[in-house]
């Protein structure tokens, strides 16, 4: 009977480990502090049909942005707890707290180190790169919203259910996966993984996945076909031409990977023989299949970093990108080769010497069109009337960073080499370069570059750059020691080492590195703070860098409606064009306007979703059916609504507009 | 082929009854045909990608109707995905099984046919 | 000209535009199942060979009907576009009954199998088979599904182009799946009858 209720879950399942009570007790706390400050603001309605029910994408952008640096954050502790324990732990002391070396058991650190990898890839990264698509790209292209907003805020939830999955372990479970962030099988599979915390990465996985190719196909029809007139895709912004090919990457190879962990769950729930050691099972197919998705996806994170800095660069230069077209060619090509490459992640394997040459060979392809980018920005650069504001900053500490990860992967990618540095620490310096370096720094200077366009005001520049030069020092100092205790032969995901080897002081020196970055978080905490604070002297009008492309044409903070009337393009660089023909305060010529409707919907069939991966994970069948039952009629229900849309007259728009020129200058 | 008439469906559905038989006989008795082994294999392969472009043409008017542009190339690309995956899967596994051979019979028969691999 | 109008002729177009993208990522999703199927087919584990297990002549009925039911789905919508609401129902009720006979066939070729032994637990080969071709029968099962709240739609609000442009996605769907399964047929039945 209790089978039948509850599935495999137990008393036992409850919270009684130190991090998982901690836990417990933090999301709780935190849970009733929010409560108690929304019931004494009176802004429980506030909330829900101002923000949880938008389809505005200035608004989901947002959403995502905060979900994702929540994220980041406990990405980060994951960070600091494996740092702590491999100084600890490369030593002669010996362990506490119940572990042999450092403090963490190896099971607790492997876990951990585990969920790092996922929550950083999928939570915090994608969270990350899918708020500054929203905020950007419709405005980049003169429209209003993109081309599906119901799927847009359903996209959302679901990635807020899978950071609920994946987080859910601390309260009901007790344990995450212990199997590395792709979890490879046999060690995922139900022999030696028979625990519900594998399955917790296996749903969490799959429901934030399913948002994501919804986005990205999403994203791919907005651009394809919500253009404003006179915008060919020759005179797209970069950040729209990369946030297109990082969609193209997002819709072709998610697939891939939805199959992979299904297959995976079969084996698990069904008994099926896909990845098993036996009965013909065949793990090294979940390998291949991992990383035909796997690789793509690096590239998902760091293409619209890239399209970021061109824009930073042209703004801060005040001059137009150099080799626009070359530019957007690299864009594709990174984009292409980025899926003819995947085999590297495995060349050790035994594929031999013709895959692996071919492989080889392709991968290091990728670094051409890598570099035409960086000289298009150096040139662009070139003789420009160049503002050091803190996304130049970000710019050229990513310069410096992207050439050292990307030199480090182009000797990865030697198979010869690869077979003295696969799993080492070098390989795990060679991508944090690329994600942090690349990914996260773009991230970084887009927030600062595009915060006054979402808020009104800029972010202080003072705590940006110490921020920065926080984040830089720190970055080399802890990951300088992890490229040279690869090359003598560390490991990856080892919680100890014997003091022999003599590696605790470079583990130290990683640490320190460790602490300095994480001292930068907090200083960009401190920065958003002291910019609130501070607004009122930093207002920033529609266009406070003078800057080039369209959606500086809007005013700051961009009203509901974004473009009172639907721009007309006639070359790239749309608004600096205008502001030198004069059309830019042109008077506007007044249309109706359509917009969708806030729904609670994405919210219904985002729980139901959730139930029904919570349900799957701990085998309760009334409960799995109950959530695919709802989703079902969530889905059927919206199919049936044919006033999903409501219209803002054109008198209307003009009403607004002349109360809004009335209150502020710009 | 214009989506809105009769013509395109019903030929299209002669058409792949008609190839759809084709294959089965070619699979049944491939004597008939003066094939045997790998041709029979090509030969199934190509009714079935003939069978294909009848059907997108015929019934998913895939060349015609607004879009037509778009749509041809999205399915073009995606058509060169999945030949990477499936080829590239099958050819990458088939050398990765040199380290995963079940038993030491299978391994001597693996090298025996991989002669100079 | 009304903004709103020129929005709502442009509506279909998105919508079906974004629907085959959505089938583009299903077609990819069923090519990676077709390549573990090409990877593990040969890894019965001592079990029957393919050409033991499958029954042509059923693979042959099942195709035969699912290929009518393309074609009665075809009619079904040039009937829509001709605002013929009895002639679209009936034709996709014709289309539902024969999606209906083509997954009760697979289910029970499916039962014969595993009362026979031929689990999809028994080997990589039969978990490869099962979830490939089982994955293609969800996918029916999921349009048969959408093919009754299609036909309820009719009923209630008529051929509108509300309407219209949802039975156009879901004919695309169907016409996909057949797509699907020619190579289902051609690569695990006949395929599999020469291995």
């Amino acid at each position: 009977m209790t089978h039948l209720l509850f599935g495999n879950l137990t008393l036992a399942d409850l919270p009684h480990k130190w991090f998982t009570v901690g836990a417990t007790g933090s999301i709780i706390a935190g849970g009733i502090a929010i409560a108690a400050l929304l019931t004494y603001l009176k802004r429980w309605k506030w909330l829900w049909s101002e923000w949880l029910t938008s389809t505005d994408p200035k608004k989901i952008g947002i959403m995502y942005i905060v979900m994702a640096a929540l994220m980041f954050f406990r990405g980060g502790l994951d960070a600091l707890m494996i740092w702590l324990q491999q100084a600890l732990g490369s030593g002669a002391l010996p362990g506490f707290l119940g572990a042999a070396h450092g403090y963490l058991d190896a099971s607790h650190f492997q876990q951990i180190f585990t969920a790092h990898g996922d929550i950083m890839v999928f939570f915090g990264t994608m969270g990350f790169l899918f708020g500054l698509m929203n905020l950007v790209v419709p405005l980049q292209i003169g429209a209003r919203d993109l081309a599906f907003p119901f799927l847009n805020s359903l996209g959302f939830w679901l990635f807020a259910a899978g950071a609920v999955l994946i987080n859910m372990f601390f309260v009901i479970g007790g344990d995450f996966a212990a199997s590395g962030w792709l979890s490879l099988p046999p060690l995922s599979g139900p022999e030696y993984s028979p625990g519900a915390g594998m399955d917790y990465w296996g749903w969490s996985l799959q429901i934030s996945g399913l948002g994501s190719l919804l986005s990205g196909i999403n994203f791919l029809v907005t651009i394809l076909k919500m253009r404003a007139p006179g915008m060919t895709l020759m005179k797209m912004p970069l950040f729209t031409w990369t946030s297109l090919c990082s969609s193209v990457l997002v819709v072709s190879v998610f697939p891939v990977l939805t199959v992979a962990i299904a297959l995976l769950w079969l084996d698990r729930f069904f008994g099926m023989r896909f990845f098993t050691s036996g009965f013909g099972g065949n793990p090294m197919m979940y390998v291949n299949l991992i990383w035909i998705w796997g690789h793509p996806e690096v590239y998902i994170l760091v293409l619209p970093s890239f399209g970021v800095f061109s824009e930073v660069v042209a703004t801060f230069s005040h001059k137009r990108l150099f080799g626009y077209v070359s530019q957007v060619f690299a864009a594709l090509g990174v984009s292409s080769i980025a899926c003819l490459v995947w085999v590297h992640h495995f060349f050790t394997m035994g594929a031999g010497a013709d895959v692996n040459a071919v492989f080889g060979i392709s991968t290091m392809l990728i670094a051409i069109p890598s570099a035409v980018q960086v000289f298009n920005w150096i040139a662009t650069m070139h003789r420009g009337r160049i503002v050091f504001a803190t996304p130049m900053y970000w710019f050229l500490g990513f310069v410096s960073l992207f050439m050292f990860g990307g030199m480090a992967g182009v000797l990865l990618a030697t198979p010869a080499a690869d077979y003295q540095l696969h799993n080492t620490l070098f390989l795990i310096a060679h991508f944090h370069t690329m994600v942090v370096g690349v990914g996260l720094f773009g991230i970084f200077a887009g927030i600062t570059y595009w915060f006054p366009k979402v808020f009104g005001f800029t972010l202080s520049e003072k705590w940006g750059k110490r921020a920065f030069w926080l984040w830089l020092t720190g970055f080399f100092t802890a990951f300088t020691p992890l490229y040279i205790l690869g090359s003598m032969g560390a490991a990856r995901r080892v919680d100890s080492y014997a003091a022999a080897t003599g590696f605790q002081p470079l583990y130290a020196t990683a640490l320190a590195g460790g602490l300095l970055i994480a001292a930068a978080f907090l200083t960009q905490i401190v920065q958003v703070v002291v910019s609130i604070l501070e607004r009122k002297q930093n207002l920033a009008g529609g266009d406070p860098w003078d800057a080039r492309t369209l959606e500086w044409a809007t005013p700051s903070p961009v009203p509901f409606y974004s473009f009172a009337s639907t721009p007309e393009v006639r070359s790239r660089d749309a608004w600096w064009e205008m502001k030198k023909d004069g059309t830019a305060n042109a008077p506007k010529k007044y249309e109706d306007i359509e917009l969708c409707k806030n729904t609670g919907m994405a919210i219904y069939l985002s729980g139901c979703v959730f139930l029904l991966g919570f349900a799957l994970v701990w085998h309760i069948l009334w409960l799995g059916v109950l959530g695919l039952a709802g989703a079902i009629v969530c889905v059927i229900v919206r199919s049936f609504d044919e006033h999903t849309e409501y219209v803002v007259t054109a008198a209307e728009v003009e009403k607004l507009e002349k109360e809004r020129l009335g209150r502020s200058p710009s | 082929m214009d989506e809105r008439n009769y013509t395109s469906y019903i030929v299209g559905f002669i058409s792949s009854i008609a190839l759809t038989l084709t294959a089965f006989f070619v699979a049944l008795r491939p004597g008939a045909f003066q094939l045997s082994g790998n041709g029979v294999f090509a030969a199934i392969l190509v009714l079935a990608m003939v069978q294909l472009a009848v059907q997108l043409v015929s019934f998913l008017h895939l060349g015609s109707g607004e879009e037509r542009g778009p749509r041809f190339l999205i399915f073009a690309g995606t058509i060169g995905l999945v030949l990477l995956i499936v080829i590239g899967s099958m050819w990458i596994m088939n050398h990765l099984n040199y380290n995963m051979m079940a038993s030491p019979a299978q391994m001597r028969q693996y090298m025996n046919a991989q002669q100079g691999f | 000209m009304n903004e709103i109008a020129i929005e709502q002729g442009r509506v279909s177009d998105k919508f079906v535009f974004g629907f085959w993208i959505y089938l583009m990522t299903d077609l990819i999703m069923f090519s990676v199942l077709f390549a573990s199927f090409a990877v593990l087919r040969g890894a019965t584990f001592g079990g029957p060979a393919e050409h033991q297990l499958y029954d042509l002549a059923n693979a042959l009925t099942e195709t035969l009907v699912l290929l009518t039911s393309s074609f009665t789905c075809g009619l079904a919508m040039l009937a829509a576009y001709r605002g013929k609401q009895g002639q679209a129902t009936a034709w996709f009720a014709a289309t539902f009954a024969l999606g209906a006979a083509f997954l009760g066939l697979e289910l029970r070729e499916f039962f014969a199998f595993a009362a026979a032994g031929n689990t999809p637990q028994a080997s990589a080969s039969l978990s490869a088979f099962f979830t490939l071709v089982g994955t293609h029968g969800l996918h029916i099962s999921a349009g048969l599904l959408w093919m009754l709240v299609a036909i309820a739609q009719i009923r209630l609000k008529g051929l509108s182009p509300f309407v219209v442009s949802k039975l156009k996605r879901l004919s695309v769907f169907w016409h996909f799946l057949d797509i699907v399964w020619i190579f289902i047929f051609t690569i695990v039945y006949l395929m599999g009858h020469m291995l």
